[in-house]
């Protein structure tokens, strides 16, 4: 989008033609050129392995519990009843279904012998591993927006002791490695709450509330400038307009600057987000099963790290892009008409 | 109504400046007073400290009895009694024009919704705009959209107006509508006071005119003894140049 056409001359059809095809030679000689590459070094591409760890067929065996023998199988439409008669007299009923049906009547039976099996689809590795990723990211993107703007709200407080809470909140943050952070949010806060609550006889919190923490307070930080600067954005003069019929700065604030400022930084903060969701790669380092960490696992069993990562970048792309696509929706939606 | 006591301000940033020197004035209830001077001579800020949108350094300064410099004061309970239209109209760009008028009444003045928009609506037919209460001020000319600010204010039930320039940004052919608003204003017993450069609404409209120069008030009289027979000659000099 050019923010001024005025400026440019006339353009013909030949122009667009020549560099889009240049374009279009620019994108098929990377990916030829990184094909040739994989090429040379004998790199074997199977694509087919990747399905199943979305999806898989999983065996589902039905094991006996005792020893004894199969007294008799009744079918019933697709499925079978298998009553298993135990040598202490006792007997059992085991559903199988007729077709995965591997025993016959008058088998005799030992605890563990398979009676039938069936198969079930499952969820792959790297759909759970996207799920985390998408349920990380979402919960801290909400907390995040709380957080930030609370810490915004305070970083333009007159009272000192807001201000510099949010000021020292926010340049230590801002000024630390994100990973490092996460360490310390497992390996120190993490340790001293799990210690706390284990020596009170209390459930520990799992890792994965840790990854949501780090993330919120790390883009909390972010969120309250790009919040400071939104309001600052507004012009004084509707500040001054709102008291002037009597609101408080806190009536002013919530119905005249924020619903004007929210709307303005809604670029910005759809970039934070997109950061957001790369960053919570990171969370694979303490634990967490999200889409980066499930993909290394499956790299290490599968041995096809090519197609693997490949996969796992459009994974984060799709992610991202339907984020900006919504946010896109949503700023069109309240733009002034 | 309005009793200004020796007020005085001085901004320090971004250079110093005293706006206001020792300023002592008087407007009675159902008044209208125009304030001219050249720019820079302390009128915005004289107005401005009428409700306290700018704090006076000293002095007092009584609204109907209160004392708005007291800090004990519910400032905002004034700010509701005194309207103000601002020179750049500040209407609320995310509100339609029938929000820009309710929002304060429900929020501040505790209406139901019913009656907020009856009274909006009432208002904006009283300055001639019934037909644009659910557009966007973007939608409107510069002095459609200064007729929505008062009626704005109005909607309070104000017992002053206070006017900045409520003129200056407008074009010329738009100036005439929002006077005519004003001038119905001051007919039907209105307070105000207005700073303003339209000497016709002044002499027309006014009871009493202040001429202003650096930061205190030069001169004061009936409209006829400021603009035709100017005393001081920092007046006579002003008036020369702009008649």
């Amino acid at each position: 989008m050019n923010t001024n056409s005025g400026l440019q001359p006339k353009r013909d059809r030949r122009y667009l033609a020549t560099w889009s095809t240049v374009f279009v030679l620019l994108v098929l000689s990377v990916v030829g050129a990184l094909y040739y590459a994989t090429l040379k070094v004998d790199y074997v591409w199977r694509w087919y392995r990747v399905p199943q760890y979305f999806f898989y067929q999983d065996n589902v065996e039905i094991k006996s519990e005792q020893q004894g023998e199969v007294a008799r199988i009744e079918t019933k439409g697709d499925q079978a009843l298998v009553v298993v008669k135990g040598d202490d007299g006792t007997t059992q009923t085991y559903q199988v279904p007729a077709k995965g049906l591997r025993v016959d009547e008058g088998d005799a039976i030992y605890p563990g012998d398979v009676l039938g099996s069936y198969k079930q689809w499952k969820v792959g590795i790297l759909l759970q591993g996207l799920w985390i990723t998408l349920k990380v990211s979402m919960l801290s993107i909400v907390l995040g927006i709380i957080l930030g703007l609370l810490t915004g709200l305070a970083r333009l407080s007159h009272n000192p002791a807001f201000r510099w809470s949010a000021i020292t909140y926010i340049e230590i943050i801002r000024g630390s490695p994100l990973l490092v952070q996460i360490f310390i949010w497992y390996f120190v806060v993490g340790t001293l709450i799990n210690t706390i609550l284990t020596k009170q006889n209390l459930p520990v919190v799992p890792p994965f509330w840790f990854g949501v923490a780090s993330l919120t307070v790390f883009s909390g930080a972010y969120i309250a400038e790009i919040v400071r600067a939104g309001i600052q954005s507004i012009h004084a003069g509707q500040v001054e307009a709102a008291r002037s019929l009597g609101m408080t700065s806190a009536q002013a604030m919530r119905h005249v600057v924020l619903p004007q400022a929210l709307r303005r930084i809604m670029p910005p903060l759809a970039g934070q987000f997109i950061s957001l969701i790369k960053d919570s790669s990171l969370l694979g380092i303490i634990a967490i099963r999200e889409l980066t960490k499930a993909t290394r696992e499956v790299v290490t069993t599968s041995l096809q790290p090519f197609e693997l990562w490949f996969i796992c970048a459009v994974l984060y792309l799709i992610l991202t892009f339907s984020l900006s696509m919504v946010v896109q929706y949503m700023e069109r939606r309240t733009v002034l008409t | 109504m309005i009793e200004v006591k020796n007020i005085s301000k001085t901004f320090t940033v971004p250079q110093v400046v005293r706006a206001l020197r020792n300023v002592s004035y008087r407007v009675d209830k159902g008044e209208v007073v125009v304030i001219i001077g050249p720019s820079g001579s302390g009128k915005s800020t004289f107005l401005r400290c009428l409700n306290r949108l700018e704090y006076a350094d000293e002095g007092h300064i009584l609204i109907d009895g209160v004392d708005v410099l007291d800090p004990k004061t519910d400032i905002n309970a004034v700010r509701t009694e005194v309207g103000m239209v601002f020179q750049s109209f500040n209407l609320f760009p995310h509100k339609t024009v029938l929000e820009n008028v309710t929002l304060a009444q429900t929020v501040v003045r505790r209406r139901s919704r019913k009656d907020a928009e009856d009274k909006a609506h009432a208002l904006l037919t009283k300055v001639g705009i019934s037909d644009k209460a659910g557009v966007y001020p973007s939608q409107l000319s510069g002095g459609q959209q200064q007729r929505v600010a008062i009626a704005r204010a109005l909607a309070m039930d104000p017992k002053v107006m206070l006017f900045d320039e409520p003129t200056s940004a407008l074009d010329p052919e738009m100036v005439g509508e929002v006077l005519d608003v004003m001038k119905t204003l001051a007919k039907d017993g209105m307070t105000m006071v207005v700073v303003s450069h339209e000497m016709g609404f002044a002499r027309e409209v006014a009871d009493r005119v202040v001429f202003m120069d650096e930061g205190a008030i030069v001169e004061d009289g009936t409209p006829e003894q400021v603009f035709d027979h100017p005393e001081n000659p920092r007046t006579q000099a002003f008036l020369s140049q702009i008649l």
